[in-house]
């Protein structure tokens, strides 16, 4: 009789850490036990029986695929920060919920769904309260979306810090969401003649609140109550959040509670001491809502190690908040000369891509390198292009800048500047 | 077959048109006292600022009690947010708190009453927000030791910062996508 599955597999694991293309440092080798000719000792026993766990979970062999602080900010109480999407270990475009970055503000509250509420009132004809099986009786549509953080990158202007994609970019996922579209509600309920902004909070501890354009809820916002085709994570808003697709995270409120309907913006302390950018001149740019055209190559990133030469296929992701990714270019001398990346379908709206470019690494330098142009002509900038305009901070959001991986002739990956 | 389908699709169209026609009929109509409950925002004009006041002293008490902590023991920060100082630094080393940064007062106000203190957000009265609110214009040297905050003084609070904003509606970088011998 052959030793149980899980002792096997916890003395494998113990031999052979997470596998994967993740590690900087090369792999021990497999057990030879497993190896051909060898029949492996998981084909000698029946595994884990049928419902082994009710709710999925990863392979025990992926527990270094996982969001993560970032080492470079500091939390300034429990509870208010960001956690990072971990973008050198996913592929395809879709970000799974349990790796969806977060953000809070003050912590992620336990909301009973049966008593949860959205209000929407202010300048409408009929102020209504609705229950989220109300919510969920409306005509639903389901879309993918990209979500980012307007902060992601924002260590990155002065120096390049980030010890991997995941630090540098890593407040960005993707997912497909299912809602209703705020356009019914607010036609259900009905706008007065001067209705021009919104005012959506949340029902966290913060209350969170931001003020929207009238003309993005009526065009592609939603209500959403599902993501990747369940109910929203806890930490993304369940039972219900707002999405504003392409525009800054931070306006996608979560756990929504009350939309509030106005003539001018709030002037909430989120859209004016915070998420607003600060220029030379001391004035600050406000209303910045878009998250502009950006693209970051995820493989090979910092991080990694090319083992030995030959092919690999550079890959990365690409998106814009005010469409459709036209093309993408990427150069391996450090921006000088640029080739043009083949892009998956479907390319969607305000959704990532992915990109990729075959590429033979013959063992010397090169620095990797993205640029992606979207469907409104916008090319992305480099960072001293952004600069130049806004100036080094010491707050920065929008930082949407050429990201460049240098491999060292040893194989290496390291976060530069060029 | 072909002018049947045509028939069906009609009449399921015009059900359809029917349905909406009629609205959805779903929730419930919002009450007054429901929304007296939730209604908690502050608009930049003053709307939504509630009957009371509150002066700086007891503003001091109730900082020192529940503030001081985390914003420090006269508003210089750590391990949460700097609340005073950084007058004039925008252009040169920025510190953004209330007095060098925020341009309305009333969202002093809205913010501290949503949102703090951090372990007890919405628990302050009108009165004790209003004088937190007038400690933290104090503290900023934006008005007198003896100012009171009400409904009525804190939307006329001039705030340093007042003009430091605008709005850009449009991109403000540029790149050309150069493809050979790029600089």
């Amino acid at each position: 009789m052959s030793e149980p599955f899980a002792s096997t597999r916890r003395k494998f694991l113990a031999r052979t850490g997470a596998l994967g293309i993740t590690a900087g440092t090369a792999s021990p080798p497999l057990a030879q036990t497993a190896q051909p000719p060898n029949v492996p000792e998981w084909m000698r026993a029946p595994g884990e029986p049928v419902l082994w766990r009710k709710y999925g979970l990863p392979s025990e062999f992926e527990q270094n695929v996982v969001r993560r602080f970032n080492p470079t900010r500091r939390m300034k109480v429990p509870g208010e920060g960001p956690s990072y999407t971990p973008l050198q270990d996913l592929h395809g475009t879709i970000t799974p919920s349990g790796l969806v970055f977060e953000r809070h503000h003050s912590g992620i509250p336990n909301i009973d769904p049966a008593q949860h509420r959205l209000m929407v009132h202010g300048l409408v004809k009929q102020p209504m309260v609705f229950s989220i099986e109300d919510l969920a009786r409306f005509p639903s549509v389901s879309r993918i979306y990209f979500l980012e953080c307007s902060g992601n990158t924002n260590t990155e202007y002065r120096a390049p810090v980030a010890k991997s994609v995941q630090e540098s970019h890593g407040l960005f996922s993707n997912c497909e969401w299912t809602g209703v579209m705020l356009s019914t509600i607010l036609e259900q309920v009905g706008l007065q003649p001067d209705a021009h902004w919104i005012l959506a909070e949340g029902a966290d501890a913060a209350a969170m609140t931001r003020s929207v354009p009238i003309a993005k809820c009526l065009d592609d916002a939603m209500l959403v109550y599902t993501q990747n085709g369940e109910a929203l994570r806890p930490e993304q808003g369940y039972p219900l959040r707002l999405l504003l697709p392409g525009w800054e995270g931070n306006m996608s409120i979560k756990w929504l509670r009350r939309i509030k309907v106005a003539s001018e913006p709030f002037m909430t302390r989120e859209e004016t001491s915070k998420y607003t950018d600060l220029m030379p001149d001391g004035r600050s740019r406000q209303f910045s809502f878009v998250m502009e055209a950006k693209s970051v190559i995820t493989f090979p990133s910092a991080g990694h190690k090319l083992k030995e030469r030959g092919f690999y296929e550079i890959s990365g992701l690409a998106w814009s908040g005010s469409g459709r990714i036209s093309r993408v270019h990427v150069s391996i001398d450090g921006g000088r000369n640029w080739r043009e990346a083949q892009i998956q379908e479907p390319i969607l709206s305000r959704a990532a891509v992915r990109f990729s470019l075959p590429w033979r690494w013959e063992g010397g330098e090169a620095i990797l390198q993205s640029r992606v142009i979207d469907e409104t002509g916008y090319v992305q900038p480099t960072r001293q292009q952004i600069i130049s305009v806004r100036g080094t901070g010491p707050w920065f959001y929008h930082n949407n800048a050429i990201q460049s991986w240098k491999v060292s002739p040893s194989g290496e990956i390291t976060n530069v500047h060029t | 077959m072909f002018i049947r389908d045509c028939v069906m699709f009609s009449i399921a169209a015009t059900a359809a048109a029917a349905t909406m026609a009629q609205g959805y009929g779903i929730g419930k109509k919002a009450t007054d006292k429901e929304i007296a409950g939730w209604n908690i925002d502050i608009a930049p004009d003053g709307k939504g600022l509630p009957a009371g006041s509150g002066n700086v002293a007891l503003g001091k008490e109730i900082y020192d009690q529940k503030c001081a902590a985390c914003h420090g023991a006269k508003g210089e920060g750590t391990p949460a947010d700097e609340l005073v100082g950084g007058a004039g630094s925008l252009k040169t080393k920025p510190v953004r708190t209330i007095g060098s940064f925020w341009p309305y007062a009333t969202t002093v106000y809205d913010y501290v009453y949503r949102s703090m203190p951090y372990t007890n957000p919405q628990s302050l009265t009108a009165n004790e927000t209003y004088a937190v609110t007038a400690y933290l214009l104090h503290l900023n040297g934006i008005v007198g030791a003896d100012a009171v905050m009400d409904a009525s003084s804190l939307p006329k609070v001039q705030m340093p910062n007042r003009a430091g904003f605008f709005v850009l509606g449009g991109t403000d970088t540029a790149n050309r996508a150069c493809t050979a011998e790029c600089k």
